[in-house]
Protein backbone atom coordinates (compact mmCIF):
# COMPACT_ATOMS: atom_id res chain seq x y z
CA UNK A 1 0.00 0.00 0.00
CA UNK A 2 2.77 2.41 0.98
CA UNK A 3 4.65 1.37 -2.14
CA UNK A 4 1.68 2.39 -4.19
CA UNK A 5 2.32 5.99 -3.13
CA UNK A 6 6.12 5.93 -2.78
CA UNK A 7 7.16 3.94 -5.82
CA UNK A 8 6.33 6.68 -8.36
CA UNK A 9 8.36 9.14 -6.32
CA UNK A 10 11.69 7.57 -7.19
CA UNK A 11 11.37 9.17 -10.61
CA UNK A 12 12.47 12.76 -11.05
CA UNK A 13 9.63 13.57 -13.46
CA UNK A 14 7.04 12.43 -10.90
CA UNK A 15 8.62 14.52 -8.18
CA UNK A 16 8.53 17.53 -10.47
CA UNK A 17 4.94 16.86 -11.41
CA UNK A 18 3.96 16.62 -7.74
CA UNK A 19 5.67 19.87 -6.83
CA UNK A 20 3.99 21.48 -9.83
CA UNK A 21 0.60 20.34 -8.52
CA UNK A 22 1.31 21.93 -5.13
CA UNK A 23 2.30 25.20 -6.83
CA UNK A 24 -0.86 25.05 -8.89
CA UNK A 25 -3.03 24.50 -5.81
CA UNK A 26 -1.57 27.52 -4.02
CA UNK A 27 -2.46 29.94 -6.81
CA UNK A 28 -5.54 28.34 -8.34
CA UNK A 29 -7.32 27.67 -5.04
CA UNK A 30 -7.83 31.31 -4.00
CA UNK A 31 -8.43 32.44 -7.59
CA UNK A 32 -11.16 29.81 -7.90
CA UNK A 33 -12.85 30.95 -4.69
CA UNK A 34 -12.97 34.51 -5.98
CA UNK A 35 -14.23 33.38 -9.40
CA UNK A 36 -17.13 31.58 -7.70
CA UNK A 37 -17.94 34.57 -5.50
CA UNK A 38 -17.85 36.91 -8.47
CA UNK A 39 -20.26 34.55 -10.27
CA UNK A 40 -17.80 34.19 -13.08
CA UNK A 41 -17.44 30.39 -13.07
CA UNK A 42 -18.68 29.93 -16.60
CA UNK A 43 -16.84 32.98 -17.81
CA UNK A 44 -13.65 31.29 -16.57
CA UNK A 45 -14.58 28.23 -18.60
CA UNK A 46 -15.01 30.28 -21.75
CA UNK A 47 -11.76 32.08 -21.08
CA UNK A 48 -9.83 28.83 -20.68
CA UNK A 49 -10.97 27.58 -24.09
CA UNK A 50 -10.14 30.90 -25.64
CA UNK A 51 -6.48 30.42 -24.79
CA UNK A 52 -6.18 27.46 -27.18
CA UNK A 53 -5.33 29.19 -30.47
CA UNK A 54 -2.58 31.14 -28.71
CA UNK A 55 -1.29 27.97 -27.10
CA UNK A 56 -1.36 26.23 -30.46
CA UNK A 57 0.67 28.95 -32.11
CA UNK A 58 3.15 28.89 -29.21
CA UNK A 59 3.35 25.09 -29.57
CA UNK A 60 3.93 25.19 -33.32
CA UNK A 61 6.68 27.74 -32.90
CA UNK A 62 8.38 26.61 -29.71
CA UNK A 63 7.39 22.96 -29.19
CA UNK A 64 6.04 21.65 -25.92
CA UNK A 65 7.48 24.44 -23.79
CA UNK A 66 5.36 25.95 -21.07
CA UNK A 67 6.89 29.37 -21.65
CA UNK A 68 6.13 29.47 -25.40
CA UNK A 69 2.62 28.07 -24.90
CA UNK A 70 2.07 30.35 -21.91
CA UNK A 71 2.95 33.53 -23.76
CA UNK A 72 0.68 32.48 -26.64
CA UNK A 73 -2.14 31.58 -24.28
CA UNK A 74 -1.82 34.78 -22.32
CA UNK A 75 -1.96 36.87 -25.48
CA UNK A 76 -4.99 34.98 -26.79
CA UNK A 77 -6.76 35.25 -23.42
CA UNK A 78 -6.24 38.98 -23.17
CA UNK A 79 -7.35 39.58 -26.77
CA UNK A 80 -10.46 37.50 -26.10
CA UNK A 81 -11.31 39.34 -22.88
CA UNK A 82 -10.86 42.65 -24.68
CA UNK A 83 -12.97 41.64 -27.71
CA UNK A 84 -15.79 40.32 -25.53
CA UNK A 85 -15.73 43.45 -23.40
CA UNK A 86 -15.85 45.72 -26.45
CA UNK A 87 -18.64 43.71 -28.07
CA UNK A 88 -20.86 43.94 -25.01
CA UNK A 89 -20.12 47.62 -24.70
CA UNK A 90 -20.82 48.66 -28.28
CA UNK A 91 -23.52 46.20 -29.31
CA UNK A 92 -26.66 45.03 -27.58
CA UNK A 93 -25.15 41.60 -26.81
CA UNK A 94 -24.55 40.81 -23.11
CA UNK A 95 -21.00 39.93 -22.00
CA UNK A 96 -21.65 36.22 -21.38
CA UNK A 97 -23.16 35.73 -24.83
CA UNK A 98 -20.30 37.47 -26.59
CA UNK A 99 -17.83 35.42 -24.54
CA UNK A 100 -19.58 32.23 -25.63
CA UNK A 101 -19.41 33.32 -29.27
CA UNK A 102 -15.71 34.04 -29.17
CA UNK A 103 -14.73 30.95 -27.19
CA UNK A 104 -16.36 28.59 -29.71
CA UNK A 105 -14.45 30.24 -32.54
CA UNK A 106 -11.23 30.15 -30.51
CA UNK A 107 -11.60 26.50 -29.48
CA UNK A 108 -12.17 25.23 -33.01
CA UNK A 109 -9.42 27.42 -34.39
CA UNK A 110 -7.00 26.05 -31.77
CA UNK A 111 -7.87 22.40 -32.41
CA UNK A 112 -7.61 22.93 -36.17
CA UNK A 113 -4.18 24.59 -35.89
CA UNK A 114 -2.75 21.76 -33.82
CA UNK A 115 -4.21 18.99 -35.97
CA UNK A 116 -2.95 20.59 -39.18
CA UNK A 117 0.59 20.79 -37.91
CA UNK A 118 0.92 17.74 -35.70
CA UNK A 119 -0.42 14.33 -34.87
CA UNK A 120 -3.42 13.36 -32.76
CA UNK A 121 -1.06 12.41 -29.93
CA UNK A 122 0.03 16.04 -29.66
CA UNK A 123 -3.57 17.16 -29.55
CA UNK A 124 -4.40 14.83 -26.64
CA UNK A 125 -1.25 15.98 -24.96
CA UNK A 126 -2.17 19.64 -25.16
CA UNK A 127 -5.85 19.22 -24.39
CA UNK A 128 -5.47 16.84 -21.46
CA UNK A 129 -1.95 17.33 -20.16
CA UNK A 130 0.74 14.90 -19.15
CA UNK A 131 2.82 14.69 -16.01
CA UNK A 132 5.83 13.92 -18.18
CA UNK A 133 5.86 17.37 -19.63
CA UNK A 134 6.82 19.21 -16.44
CA UNK A 135 10.48 20.11 -16.91
CA UNK A 136 12.64 22.47 -14.84
CA UNK A 137 11.63 25.52 -16.86
CA UNK A 138 7.96 24.69 -16.49
CA UNK A 139 8.30 24.15 -12.76
CA UNK A 140 10.09 27.46 -12.35
CA UNK A 141 7.41 29.36 -14.29
CA UNK A 142 4.65 27.69 -12.27
CA UNK A 143 6.36 28.64 -9.02
CA UNK A 144 6.69 32.21 -10.21
CA UNK A 145 3.05 32.39 -11.26
CA UNK A 146 1.85 31.06 -7.87
CA UNK A 147 4.03 33.47 -5.93
CA UNK A 148 2.98 36.41 -8.08
CA UNK A 149 -0.69 35.43 -7.72
CA UNK A 150 -0.54 35.32 -3.94
CA UNK A 151 1.34 38.63 -3.65
CA UNK A 152 -0.96 40.47 -6.07
CA UNK A 153 -4.07 39.02 -4.43
CA UNK A 154 -2.86 40.18 -1.02
CA UNK A 155 -2.38 43.70 -2.40
CA UNK A 156 -5.78 44.02 -4.08
CA UNK A 157 -7.75 41.70 -1.79
CA UNK A 158 -9.80 44.29 0.08
CA UNK A 159 -10.96 46.42 -2.88
CA UNK A 160 -11.51 43.28 -4.96
CA UNK A 161 -13.83 41.87 -2.32
CA UNK A 162 -15.69 45.15 -1.89
CA UNK A 163 -16.08 45.37 -5.64
CA UNK A 164 -17.86 42.01 -5.79
CA UNK A 165 -20.06 42.67 -2.79
CA UNK A 166 -21.01 46.28 -3.44
CA UNK A 167 -19.57 47.74 -6.67
CA UNK A 168 -21.33 51.11 -6.27
CA UNK A 169 -19.65 51.63 -2.90
CA UNK A 170 -16.18 51.13 -4.32
CA UNK A 171 -16.93 53.45 -7.23
CA UNK A 172 -18.26 56.19 -5.00
CA UNK A 173 -15.42 56.04 -2.46
CA UNK A 174 -12.46 54.85 -4.51
CA UNK A 175 -13.35 55.82 -8.05
CA UNK A 176 -11.47 53.02 -9.84
CA UNK A 177 -13.52 49.85 -9.94
CA UNK A 178 -12.85 48.42 -13.41
CA UNK A 179 -9.14 48.40 -12.86
CA UNK A 180 -9.26 45.60 -10.23
CA UNK A 181 -11.40 43.46 -12.51
CA UNK A 182 -8.70 43.63 -15.19
CA UNK A 183 -5.89 42.70 -12.77
CA UNK A 184 -8.02 39.79 -11.54
CA UNK A 185 -8.75 38.54 -15.07
CA UNK A 186 -5.01 38.70 -15.76
CA UNK A 187 -4.38 36.47 -12.72
CA UNK A 188 -7.06 34.02 -13.90
CA UNK A 189 -5.39 33.69 -17.30
CA UNK A 190 -1.93 33.28 -15.73
CA UNK A 191 -3.14 30.47 -13.48
CA UNK A 192 -4.91 28.73 -16.35
CA UNK A 193 -1.64 28.81 -18.29
CA UNK A 194 0.15 27.45 -15.25
CA UNK A 195 -2.13 24.40 -15.27
CA UNK A 196 -1.44 23.51 -18.91
CA UNK A 197 1.43 21.10 -18.40
CA UNK A 198 -0.22 18.68 -15.97
CA UNK A 199 -3.90 19.30 -16.68
CA UNK A 200 -4.03 20.41 -20.28
CA UNK A 201 -5.83 23.42 -21.70
CA UNK A 202 -9.30 21.89 -21.57
CA UNK A 203 -9.20 20.95 -17.90
CA UNK A 204 -6.89 23.56 -16.42
CA UNK A 205 -9.93 25.32 -14.98
CA UNK A 206 -10.93 22.13 -13.13
CA UNK A 207 -8.33 22.52 -10.41
CA UNK A 208 -9.53 26.09 -9.93
CA UNK A 209 -13.28 25.61 -9.84
CA UNK A 210 -13.95 22.19 -8.32
CA UNK A 211 -11.99 22.72 -5.06
CA UNK A 212 -13.50 26.21 -4.74
CA UNK A 213 -17.11 25.10 -5.11
CA UNK A 214 -16.49 22.08 -2.84
CA UNK A 215 -15.13 24.43 -0.17
CA UNK A 216 -18.39 26.39 -0.28
CA UNK A 217 -20.12 23.35 1.27
CA UNK A 218 -17.81 23.28 4.30
CA UNK A 219 -16.47 26.75 5.11
CA UNK A 220 -18.40 29.89 5.99
CA UNK A 221 -15.75 32.58 5.96
CA UNK A 222 -13.22 33.76 3.43
CA UNK A 223 -10.15 32.38 5.25
CA UNK A 224 -11.72 28.95 5.56
CA UNK A 225 -12.71 28.97 1.89
CA UNK A 226 -9.18 29.83 0.76
CA UNK A 227 -7.45 27.27 2.98
CA UNK A 228 -9.88 24.49 2.09
CA UNK A 229 -9.74 25.19 -1.64
CA UNK A 230 -5.94 25.05 -1.55
CA UNK A 231 -5.96 21.81 0.48
CA UNK A 232 -8.48 20.09 -1.76
CA UNK A 233 -6.60 21.16 -4.88
CA UNK A 234 -3.27 19.95 -3.44
CA UNK A 235 -4.61 16.61 -2.22
CA UNK A 236 -6.53 15.75 -5.38
CA UNK A 237 -3.50 16.83 -7.41
CA UNK A 238 -1.26 14.44 -5.45
CA UNK A 239 -3.56 11.42 -5.56
CA UNK A 240 -4.55 12.13 -9.15
CA UNK A 241 -0.93 12.04 -10.29
CA UNK A 242 -0.19 8.81 -8.42
CA UNK A 243 -3.28 7.22 -9.89
CA UNK A 244 -2.44 8.36 -13.39
CA UNK A 245 1.07 6.93 -12.99
CA UNK A 246 -0.22 3.47 -12.11
CA UNK A 247 -3.09 3.34 -14.57
CA UNK A 248 -1.49 5.21 -17.47
CA UNK A 249 -4.51 7.50 -17.64
CA UNK A 250 -3.83 11.07 -18.78
CA UNK A 251 -3.09 13.14 -15.67
CA UNK A 252 -5.53 15.99 -16.44
CA UNK A 253 -8.81 14.05 -16.44
CA UNK A 254 -7.64 11.87 -13.53
CA UNK A 255 -6.91 14.83 -11.27
CA UNK A 256 -10.04 16.72 -12.28
CA UNK A 257 -12.22 13.62 -11.83
CA UNK A 258 -10.84 13.16 -8.31
CA UNK A 259 -11.63 16.81 -7.58
CA UNK A 260 -15.07 16.13 -9.03
CA UNK A 261 -15.48 13.25 -6.61
CA UNK A 262 -14.68 15.59 -3.71
CA UNK A 263 -17.27 18.00 -5.10
CA UNK A 264 -19.98 15.34 -5.23
CA UNK A 265 -19.18 14.15 -1.69
CA UNK A 266 -19.30 17.78 -0.48
CA UNK A 267 -22.54 18.36 -2.34
CA UNK A 268 -24.14 15.48 -0.45
CA UNK A 269 -22.44 15.57 2.96
CA UNK A 270 -21.15 19.15 3.36
CA UNK A 271 -22.03 21.04 6.54
CA UNK A 272 -23.15 24.21 4.74
CA UNK A 273 -26.35 23.91 2.74
CA UNK A 274 -25.59 20.51 1.17
CA UNK A 275 -28.31 18.03 0.19
CA UNK A 276 -28.29 16.23 3.57
CA UNK A 277 -27.91 19.43 5.52
CA UNK A 278 -30.92 21.02 3.84
CA UNK A 279 -32.98 17.90 4.55
CA UNK A 280 -32.21 18.12 8.26
CA UNK A 281 -33.37 21.72 8.28
CA UNK A 282 -36.69 20.81 6.72
CA UNK A 283 -37.34 17.97 9.16
CA UNK A 284 -36.82 20.20 12.17
CA UNK B 1 -13.92 63.16 14.51
CA UNK B 2 -16.54 65.51 13.02
CA UNK B 3 -14.13 68.09 11.74
CA UNK B 4 -15.67 68.62 8.31
CA UNK B 5 -16.61 72.05 7.18
CA UNK B 6 -20.12 71.29 6.04
CA UNK B 7 -20.14 73.09 2.78
CA UNK B 8 -21.75 70.50 0.63
CA UNK B 9 -23.96 72.39 -1.77
CA UNK B 10 -25.10 70.55 -4.88
CA UNK B 11 -26.47 72.36 -7.89
CA UNK B 12 -28.41 70.47 -10.56
CA UNK B 13 -28.90 72.14 -13.93
CA UNK B 14 -31.11 70.81 -16.74
CA UNK B 15 -30.19 67.23 -15.82
CA UNK B 16 -31.40 64.80 -18.50
CA UNK B 17 -30.60 61.08 -18.60
CA UNK B 18 -31.40 58.57 -21.33
CA UNK B 19 -30.88 54.80 -20.98
CA UNK B 20 -30.30 53.88 -24.62
CA UNK B 21 -33.51 55.24 -26.17
CA UNK B 22 -35.53 55.48 -22.96
CA UNK B 23 -35.88 58.82 -21.25
CA UNK B 24 -35.34 58.41 -17.48
CA UNK B 25 -35.00 62.02 -16.33
CA UNK B 26 -35.83 65.22 -18.15
CA UNK B 27 -34.59 68.75 -17.44
CA UNK B 28 -34.24 68.57 -13.67
CA UNK B 29 -32.97 71.76 -12.04
CA UNK B 30 -32.57 72.75 -8.39
CA UNK B 31 -30.19 73.11 -5.47
CA UNK B 32 -29.49 71.05 -2.35
CA UNK B 33 -28.38 73.48 0.34
CA UNK B 34 -25.60 72.49 2.79
CA UNK B 35 -27.04 70.85 5.87
CA UNK B 36 -30.45 70.23 4.30
CA UNK B 37 -32.58 67.12 4.79
CA UNK B 38 -34.44 66.21 1.62
CA UNK B 39 -36.83 63.42 0.66
CA UNK B 40 -36.75 62.24 -2.96
CA UNK B 41 -40.13 60.76 -3.85
CA UNK B 42 -42.11 59.71 -6.88
CA UNK B 43 -43.66 56.63 -8.51
CA UNK B 44 -41.58 53.57 -9.39
CA UNK B 45 -39.82 54.21 -12.67
CA UNK B 46 -40.00 57.93 -11.96
CA UNK B 47 -36.20 58.21 -11.95
CA UNK B 48 -35.35 58.34 -8.23
CA UNK B 49 -32.43 55.92 -8.39
CA UNK B 50 -31.23 57.41 -11.67
CA UNK B 51 -31.30 60.84 -10.06
CA UNK B 52 -29.34 59.60 -7.03
CA UNK B 53 -26.70 57.97 -9.21
CA UNK B 54 -26.39 61.04 -11.42
CA UNK B 55 -25.90 63.20 -8.31
CA UNK B 56 -22.82 61.15 -7.47
CA UNK B 57 -21.65 61.04 -11.08
CA UNK B 58 -22.01 57.25 -11.09
CA UNK B 59 -23.85 57.71 -14.40
CA UNK B 60 -23.18 60.38 -16.98
CA UNK B 61 -25.98 62.81 -17.82
CA UNK B 62 -27.06 62.94 -21.46
CA UNK B 63 -27.56 66.68 -21.02
CA UNK B 64 -27.14 69.22 -18.22
CA UNK B 65 -24.86 69.06 -15.20
CA UNK B 66 -24.43 68.30 -11.49
CA UNK B 67 -22.00 70.53 -9.60
CA UNK B 68 -20.68 69.85 -6.09
CA UNK B 69 -19.48 72.98 -4.31
CA UNK B 70 -17.15 71.23 -1.89
CA UNK B 71 -13.57 70.20 -1.67
CA UNK B 72 -14.06 66.81 -3.14
CA UNK B 73 -16.79 64.61 -4.48
CA UNK B 74 -15.52 61.59 -2.57
CA UNK B 75 -16.83 62.99 0.70
CA UNK B 76 -20.12 61.16 0.11
CA UNK B 77 -21.59 58.14 1.87
CA UNK B 78 -24.00 56.25 -0.38
CA UNK B 79 -26.42 53.48 0.52
CA UNK B 80 -27.59 51.63 -2.61
CA UNK B 81 -30.88 49.71 -2.77
CA UNK B 82 -30.71 46.34 -1.09
CA UNK B 83 -31.09 44.38 -4.33
CA UNK B 84 -27.73 45.74 -5.48
CA UNK B 85 -25.93 43.66 -2.82
CA UNK B 86 -25.00 40.02 -2.92
CA UNK B 87 -26.29 39.09 0.53
CA UNK B 88 -25.00 35.50 0.34
CA UNK B 89 -21.41 36.73 0.31
CA UNK B 90 -19.26 35.03 3.00
CA UNK B 91 -18.45 38.25 4.87
CA UNK B 92 -18.91 39.12 8.52
CA UNK B 93 -20.66 42.22 9.85
CA UNK B 94 -17.24 43.48 10.92
CA UNK B 95 -15.88 43.16 7.36
CA UNK B 96 -18.73 45.19 5.90
CA UNK B 97 -18.70 47.95 8.52
CA UNK B 98 -14.89 48.10 8.21
CA UNK B 99 -15.29 48.94 4.50
CA UNK B 100 -16.39 52.38 5.68
CA UNK B 101 -12.78 53.00 6.72
CA UNK B 102 -11.43 52.28 3.23
CA UNK B 103 -10.34 55.90 2.82
CA UNK B 104 -8.07 55.47 5.88
CA UNK B 105 -6.93 51.87 5.54
CA UNK B 106 -6.46 51.84 1.76
CA UNK B 107 -6.31 48.38 0.26
CA UNK B 108 -3.56 47.02 2.44
CA UNK B 109 -3.31 48.50 5.96
CA UNK B 110 -4.64 46.49 8.90
CA UNK B 111 -7.19 48.01 11.27
CA UNK B 112 -5.70 49.78 14.28
CA UNK B 113 -6.99 48.91 17.75
CA UNK B 114 -8.74 52.33 17.89
CA UNK B 115 -10.51 51.55 14.65
CA UNK B 116 -11.61 48.15 15.94
CA UNK B 117 -13.05 49.76 19.06
CA UNK B 118 -14.76 52.40 16.91
CA UNK B 119 -16.38 49.70 14.77
CA UNK B 120 -17.69 47.92 17.88
CA UNK B 121 -19.03 51.15 19.36
CA UNK B 122 -20.74 52.03 16.11
CA UNK B 123 -22.40 48.62 16.03
CA UNK B 124 -23.82 49.41 19.47
CA UNK B 125 -25.12 52.72 18.14
CA UNK B 126 -27.12 51.03 15.37
CA UNK B 127 -28.42 48.32 17.71
CA UNK B 128 -26.19 45.46 16.53
CA UNK B 129 -24.31 45.02 19.79
CA UNK B 130 -21.99 41.99 19.60
CA UNK B 131 -22.84 41.19 15.97
CA UNK B 132 -19.32 41.74 14.60
CA UNK B 133 -18.57 38.08 13.88
CA UNK B 134 -22.01 37.23 12.48
CA UNK B 135 -22.11 36.30 8.80
CA UNK B 136 -24.14 38.71 6.72
CA UNK B 137 -26.23 35.95 5.19
CA UNK B 138 -27.67 35.24 8.63
CA UNK B 139 -29.02 38.79 9.09
CA UNK B 140 -32.65 39.81 8.76
CA UNK B 141 -33.57 42.64 6.38
CA UNK B 142 -33.65 45.13 9.24
CA UNK B 143 -30.32 43.98 10.69
CA UNK B 144 -28.72 44.19 7.25
CA UNK B 145 -29.86 47.78 6.88
CA UNK B 146 -28.59 48.64 10.40
CA UNK B 147 -25.20 47.23 9.40
CA UNK B 148 -25.10 49.46 6.33
CA UNK B 149 -25.97 52.46 8.50
CA UNK B 150 -23.00 51.56 10.70
CA UNK B 151 -20.81 51.60 7.59
CA UNK B 152 -22.07 55.12 6.80
CA UNK B 153 -21.07 56.19 10.34
CA UNK B 154 -17.53 54.92 9.66
CA UNK B 155 -17.28 56.94 6.44
CA UNK B 156 -18.05 60.12 8.35
CA UNK B 157 -18.97 61.95 5.15
CA UNK B 158 -20.57 65.37 4.99
CA UNK B 159 -23.05 64.28 2.30
CA UNK B 160 -25.18 61.17 2.89
CA UNK B 161 -27.34 59.69 0.13
CA UNK B 162 -29.73 56.81 0.91
CA UNK B 163 -31.69 54.93 -1.75
CA UNK B 164 -34.88 53.45 -0.23
CA UNK B 165 -33.43 52.51 3.18
CA UNK B 166 -36.83 51.65 4.67
CA UNK B 167 -38.01 49.10 2.12
CA UNK B 168 -38.91 45.70 3.64
CA UNK B 169 -37.82 46.37 7.22
CA UNK B 170 -39.73 46.23 10.51
CA UNK B 171 -41.20 49.38 12.11
CA UNK B 172 -38.87 49.26 15.09
CA UNK B 173 -35.81 49.35 12.85
CA UNK B 174 -37.43 52.05 10.74
CA UNK B 175 -37.92 54.31 13.80
CA UNK B 176 -34.34 53.70 14.91
CA UNK B 177 -32.89 54.48 11.48
CA UNK B 178 -34.93 57.69 11.19
CA UNK B 179 -33.51 58.81 14.51
CA UNK B 180 -29.99 58.23 13.17
CA UNK B 181 -30.80 60.20 10.01
CA UNK B 182 -32.10 63.12 12.07
CA UNK B 183 -28.94 62.97 14.23
CA UNK B 184 -26.73 63.17 11.14
CA UNK B 185 -28.68 66.16 9.92
CA UNK B 186 -28.41 67.85 13.29
CA UNK B 187 -24.63 67.49 13.09
CA UNK B 188 -24.80 69.59 9.92
CA UNK B 189 -24.57 66.82 7.32
CA UNK B 190 -26.52 67.11 4.09
CA UNK B 191 -28.84 64.11 3.81
CA UNK B 192 -30.83 62.96 0.76
CA UNK B 193 -33.21 60.02 1.08
CA UNK B 194 -35.26 58.31 -1.64
CA UNK B 195 -38.36 56.72 -0.10
CA UNK B 196 -41.97 55.72 -0.67
CA UNK B 197 -43.71 56.30 2.66
CA UNK B 198 -45.34 59.73 2.40
CA UNK B 199 -46.24 59.81 6.11
CA UNK B 200 -42.54 59.67 6.95
CA UNK B 201 -41.79 62.40 4.42
CA UNK B 202 -44.42 64.68 5.92
CA UNK B 203 -43.32 64.06 9.47
CA UNK B 204 -39.52 64.24 9.25
CA UNK B 205 -38.30 65.78 6.00
CA UNK B 206 -38.32 69.60 5.63
CA UNK B 207 -37.52 69.50 1.88
CA UNK B 208 -38.89 67.32 -0.89
CA UNK B 209 -38.08 66.60 -4.52
CA UNK B 210 -40.99 64.99 -6.39
CA UNK B 211 -39.92 63.17 -9.53
CA UNK B 212 -42.08 61.72 -12.28
CA UNK B 213 -39.46 61.61 -14.99
CA UNK B 214 -39.62 65.40 -14.91
CA UNK B 215 -39.28 67.42 -11.74
CA UNK B 216 -42.84 67.91 -10.55
CA UNK B 217 -41.82 69.85 -7.45
CA UNK B 218 -38.68 70.84 -5.53
CA UNK B 219 -38.93 72.80 -2.27
CA UNK B 220 -40.61 72.88 1.15
CA UNK B 221 -42.36 69.58 1.80
CA UNK B 222 -45.66 71.24 2.80
CA UNK B 223 -45.84 72.95 -0.60
CA UNK B 224 -44.76 69.98 -2.68
CA UNK B 225 -46.74 67.20 -1.05
CA UNK B 226 -50.16 68.04 -2.51
CA UNK B 227 -52.60 65.65 -4.10
CA UNK B 228 -52.49 67.54 -7.38
CA UNK B 229 -48.68 67.28 -7.57
CA UNK B 230 -48.66 63.57 -6.80
CA UNK B 231 -51.30 62.90 -9.44
CA UNK B 232 -49.21 64.85 -11.90
CA UNK B 233 -46.10 62.79 -11.08
CA UNK B 234 -47.97 59.57 -11.81
CA UNK B 235 -49.59 60.95 -14.96
CA UNK B 236 -46.21 61.89 -16.41
CA UNK B 237 -45.27 58.23 -16.47
CA UNK B 238 -48.42 57.10 -18.23
CA UNK B 239 -47.70 58.94 -21.47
Amino acid sequence: MVDFFLEPLQYAFMKKALVSCLCLALGAGPIGVLLVLRRMSLMGDALSHALLPGVAIGYIMGGFSLVAMGVGGLTAGLIMALLAGLTSRFTQLKEDASFAGFFLIALSLGVLLISLKHSAVDLTHILFGSALSVDDDALLSMGMISSLTLVVLACIYRPLLIECFDPAFLKSTHGKGGYYQIIFLGLVVLNLVSGFATLGTLLSLGIMMLPAISARFWAQKMTGLFVLAILIAAITGFFGLILSYHTDWPSGPTIVLLAGLVYIVSLVFGTQGSILHHRKYKKL
Amino acid sequence: MHSHSHTNKIQVKDLTVYYHETLALENISGTFEPGSLTAIIGPNGGGKSTFIKALQKLIRPSKGSVTHYCKNLCDTAYLPQKNEFDTSFPLTVFDVVGMGLLAHTGSFKAYTSEQIILIKKTLEKVGLNGFENRLINSLSGGQFQRMLFARIFMQNASLIILDEPFTAIDTQTCTHLIKLILDWNRQGKTVLVALHNLDLVEKYFPETVLLGRQCVGWGKTSKILTEANIKKAFKNLMV
